[in-house]
């Protein structure tokens, strides 16, 4: 069964984006560039131990500064809470969820954590006064290392008596014993640890925040810079104990996400609890260097992975143990990250019910973690894609040979995988294909065969990397099975205005992906009119009531799905009254260019803009029809999507200097139908880099007392244009069956294949010299390190 | 202290604390919000702006050095009637931006880059923009936007 949508027209094409005009002249406007007249600025003063006992709060000198209205402690403010921060996704019935309220009252958990906090009229004042609280602790012993951690040597969070928040187990077994006896079978088995280090995901814009209470009319709006306000919405009522209906949240232009304004943060929640308590409006803009220690950091795994394969390679069972670090407390979704990649460390390779996953997740004396780009399923696929590698060199087989043995066949699609998800639709092979054509693989081999001899100073390396990303989430009974706390479905309403202008309402909440642009193609190419007669209205929850927001490349495959739904509705009243207008059956009426044509009788036409201002007047409606041109839809995925490809790194390694230079990128990645492939493309190139510093440069470090050493840009290595390279992509299209547009999702691609594809490159030019591993991120120090110790410390 | 600084061709004159820096009295004083903060380290140039014809990021100097000194920043930078700068058009055009955050500082850096270097390659773009960061884009199409408007 396939429902491909015909793409005509607008859909498909290079339109350039809607939203670049006013990005481009300042014109847009961020949370922080919101003029709110009479604004008290909020400053939080933060715990400088990872771990201690507030013993006293000393906010008087604060007070008496000029300009200052209040500072509190957190045990001032305890009172203002309706229930602890809001964790929504407790993936065990007895997962351990220590309270976490917006300010720590009697102990600090991380360098970062909130203690107090002041309320001026200017920020100069506030920070100034701030520097005045006088916060005395007694530093307690941290917790830093994730086995340390384990071990309950030191319990962080006393009221639980542990450090561990959960253990979940995923065992597929056609019959028990099957994991254990396919090792003790295989031919090849691997075993590797790999270190997901944490990562600070440094969206450019920093957070920041203004609460506007109406204390007469009743409703407090929250501006903030998130990816999420619907959701930030329901949370901010439940921890506040407003009432839902008066919580307004608007994200203005947002600056970028990656997951990390996928929360509920501590500083909304102040602003919100202040404004209401003062009466006036309160905002805070985050420093970047409170954004590195204080928004969440991503990643955080250690991974223990095993494969086992049959003597032609083929994999015959995968074990997995995962130690996730959650950090100091669980934000919104922190417990499920590793969730999200248990369906993963499989690949796109044919696996049969032979798979054992456990994941105990433990609490540290960090910034808590939380989803970036991609969560979860990089950190499986960086796995998979490694240990494949490894497979190869045990076998002493090509590495992208092994995989074309292992890929799931074309024909078998859609697959039902040993995890019982069904694979939509794939072309591993296509798509593998393409990219070996596009980075030229043959000659690169070739070609190390004469550089890489002994000797040689730089050596040549290509890795490989196939990847799903899993994506459209999602279908809202599979996450009920996860224990996910909310559903995965996603709202439109299309109103044709009277004049034949398109307001588009969408659930999805855009910070970079150009939705305004790709919802009006959407809308253009179903109604027959043009993108620019299309307005999309979003991230107001006053003019978008109902949406569950934009993470997990779920916008095109759930939200724009949802808009062509409601196209078709329209649509379908529309016609009844073209019907009644034209005297025809409905039944014989043709859409398409904008206008309904009685078949057979071209002469016998009515365009959408007639129809439009005919709904409006509702001077001649069919009988029982009510007035005006909209529809609403709320579409619950079937399935996830399945978007998957290939993505092919080459790389010269200094064996001097361990510097490594990419000579090339190669991405072939398949989203299904494509919207709008320069979308598409500024998606993947953005994921890769994203992936790639990863691999190559970043790394939120702490020191053994849980100091982050890596709190600025000076600091954390976000690279510069100078540091990365070009990217050649390439498309194949393998339509989703599962939705009308054939759509997949494309957002954290990129970073998911581009980590492993790097660092097997790496490992690969470096094979001839025994490096088997490659530490991330692989900085020339490491390399060299690794090169040293591979050679016997010789160098 | 009193100073006066033209910021797109219009002197804006107010009496700042001493440790203002130059991107607080744009945005603040001036009320342009174009021009963005993005770090506390002077490392992602999205506060970049010209000052005196020279791309400068505003967060790494004060106000008052600026004083009687001439800023353009990217409200500046479109013509009158609306039409963008060839900058801004070649932005557009190649996708170089995404949530548009770093876009006015790079924006400002590419243009002056251009001043230096009328015909750039590749790695001049590359190193040229070493100082602005972006999150979103990879880069990639930055780069192919500043080579295409050179191209122009």
């Amino acid at each position: 069964m396939t429902m491909t949508h015909e793409t005509t027209g607008v859909l498909g094409t290079r339109m350039l984006r809607k939203e670049d005009p006013a990005l481009l002249t300042g014109e847009a406007r961020f949370t922080a560039d919101l003029a709110i007249p009479g604004a008290l600025h909020l400053a939080v003063i933060r715990s400088p131990y990872a771990r201690a006992r507030i013993v006293s709060v000393d906010t008087s000198a604060a007070r008496a500064h000029a300009g200052v209205r209040a500072a509190y402690s957190g045990a001032d403010l305890a009172d203002l809470w309706a229930g602890p921060m809001p964790c929504a996704w407790p993936v065990t019935a007895d997962m351990k969820n220590p309270a976490h309220l917006p300010l720590a009252v009697s102990q600090a958990n991380y360098v970062g954590d909130g203690v107090a906090c002041v309320i001026a009229e200017t920020a100069e004042a506030a920070r100034d006064a701030a520097e005045l609280v006088d916060v005395v602790y007694e530093p307690l012993e941290a917790v830093i290392d994730l086995e340390d951690a384990v071990s309950d040597r030191v319990v962080i969070h006393d009221e639980i008596g542990t450090n561990k928040s959960y253990t979940w187990d995923l065992k597929v077994e056609e019959q028990e014993g099957d994991v254990d006896a396919a090792f003790a079978a295989a031919t090849y088995t691997v075993k590797e640890r790999y270190i997901q280090q944490r990562l600070i995901p440094a969206a450019m814009e920093p957070r920041a925040i203004v609460a506007v209470p109406q204390p007469f009319g009743g409703d407090m709006t929250l501006y903030s810079a998130t990816q999420i306000p619907h959701i930030l919405k329901v949370m901010v009522a439940l921890t506040l104990g407003i009432p839902e209906h008066q919580m307004r949240v608007i994200a203005p232009s947002v600056g970028g996400g990656f997951g990390s304004k996928l929360n509920v943060y501590a500083e909304e929640l102040l602003c919100v609890a202040l404004a209401r308590k003062h009466n006036l409006p309160v905002r805070w803009t985050e420093t970047r260097s409170e954004g590195c220690q204080a928004t969440i950091h991503g990643r955080g795994q250690i991974q223990d992975i095993e494969l086992a394969a049959d003597a032609n390679g083929r994999l015959t069972a995968v074990r997995v143990r995962l130690i996730g670090d959650m950090g100091a407390y669980l934000q919104l979704v922190t417990p499920g990250v590793p969730l999200l990649g248990a369906f993963l460390y499989a690949g796109v390779y044919e696996l049969p019910k032979a798979y054992d996953f456990s994941c105990t997740s433990v609490f540290t004396n960090m910034t808590p973690t939380d989803a970036y780009r991609g969560a979860g399923r990089p950190e499986a696929t960086y796995a998979i894609e490694r240990a494949m590698d490894s497979l190869a060199a045990t076998i002493g087989i090509d590495p992208l040979e092994l995989r074309r043995r292992n890929f799931i066949p074309t024909d078998k699609y859609p697959y039902e995988a040993f995890t019982g998800l069904v694979y939509d639709s794939g072309n591993h092979d296509g798509a593998a294909t393409l990219a070996a054509e596009l980075v030229g693989y043959d000659a690169i081999r070739a070609q190390q065969k004469t550089q890489n001899v002994d000797g040689a100073k730089r050596r040549l390396g290509i890795g490989v990397s196939t990847y799903f990303e899993m994506c459209g989430l999602a279908p809202s009974r599979v996450l009920a099975s996860l224990n996910y706390g909310a559903g995965g479905w996603e709202a439109a309403t299309v109103r044709v205005l009277p004049t034949n202008k398109i307001q588009v309402v969408t659930g999805a909440s855009p910070h970079g992906q150009g939705h305004e642009t790709a919802w009006s193609m959407i809308v253009a190419d179903k109604l027959g009119v043009a993108p620019e007669d299309v307005d999309v209205l979003h991230s107001d929850t006053a003019i978008s009531p109902l949406g569950l927001d934009t993470y997990g490349s779920r916008s095109l495959a759930v939200g724009g799905v949802a808009i062509a739904m409601a196209c078709d509705k329209v649509i379908d009243k529309a016609r009844e009254i073209a019907a009644h207008q034209l005297e025809a059956n409905p039944d014989d009426l043709e859409f398409a260019g904008g206008a309904f044509t009685v078949a057979g009788s071209p002469d016998r036409s009515m365009p959408l803009a007639a129809i439009a201002f005919e709904a409006f007047t509702a001077h001649n409606l069919p009988d029982g029809l009510e007035p005006n041109l909209e529809a609403h839809t709320t579409y619950d995925p079937p399935n996830f999507s399945w978007p998957f490809g290939t993505h092919m790194c080459v790389v010269e390694v200094d064996v001097e200097t361990g510097e490594i230079e990419v000579l090339k990128y190669v991405a072939v990645d398949d989203c299904g139908n494509q919207v709008n492939p320069l979308i598409v493309d500024g998606q993947v190139h953005g994921g890769i880099i994203q992936g790639l510093a990863q691999a190559l440069f970043e790394e939120a470090v702490f020191d053994s007392d849980g100091n982050l050493r890596t709190s600025t840009l000076a600091d954390y290595l976000v690279p510069a244009a100078s540091d990365v390279p070009s990217i050649v992509t390439g498309h194949t299209v393998t339509p989703s069956p599962t939705n009308q547009l054939g759509v997949k999702g494309v957002g954290e691609a990129g970073t998911i294949a581009s980590t492993p594809a790097v660092i097997n490159a790496v490992v690969d030019a470096l094979s001839g010299l025994g490096v088997r591993n490659m530490p991330m991120p692989a900085s020339p120090n490491t390399v060299w390190s690794v090169i040293n110790a591979a050679q016997g410390g010789s160098q | 202290m009193e100073i006066s600084i033209t910021i797109n061709g219009k002197a804006v004159s107010a009496d700042v604390e001493p440790r203002t820096l130059l991107v607080q009295f744009i945005r603040e004083t001036a009320g342009l919000t174009g021009t963005n903060i993005g770090c506390d380290t002077s490392s992602c140039g999205a506060c970049s702006i010209h000052l005196d014809g020279e791309a400068v990021k505003s967060c790494t100097i004060l106000a008052a050095q600026a004083d009687g000194g001439s800023v353009t920043t990217i409200e500046g930078l479109a013509s009158a009637d609306g039409t963008l700068h060839p900058m801004q058009q070649a932005f557009m055009e190649n996708h170089g931006l995404q949530c548009g955050y770093c876009t006015p500082g790079m924006v400002m850096a590419a243009t002056s880059l251009l001043n230096d270097i009328p015909n750039p390659s590749e790695e001049d773009v590359r190193i040229g923009l070493e100082g602005n960061l972006c999150r979103c884009t990879g880069y990639h199409n930055i780069v192919q936007a500043v080579l295409a408007c050179a191209n122009k």
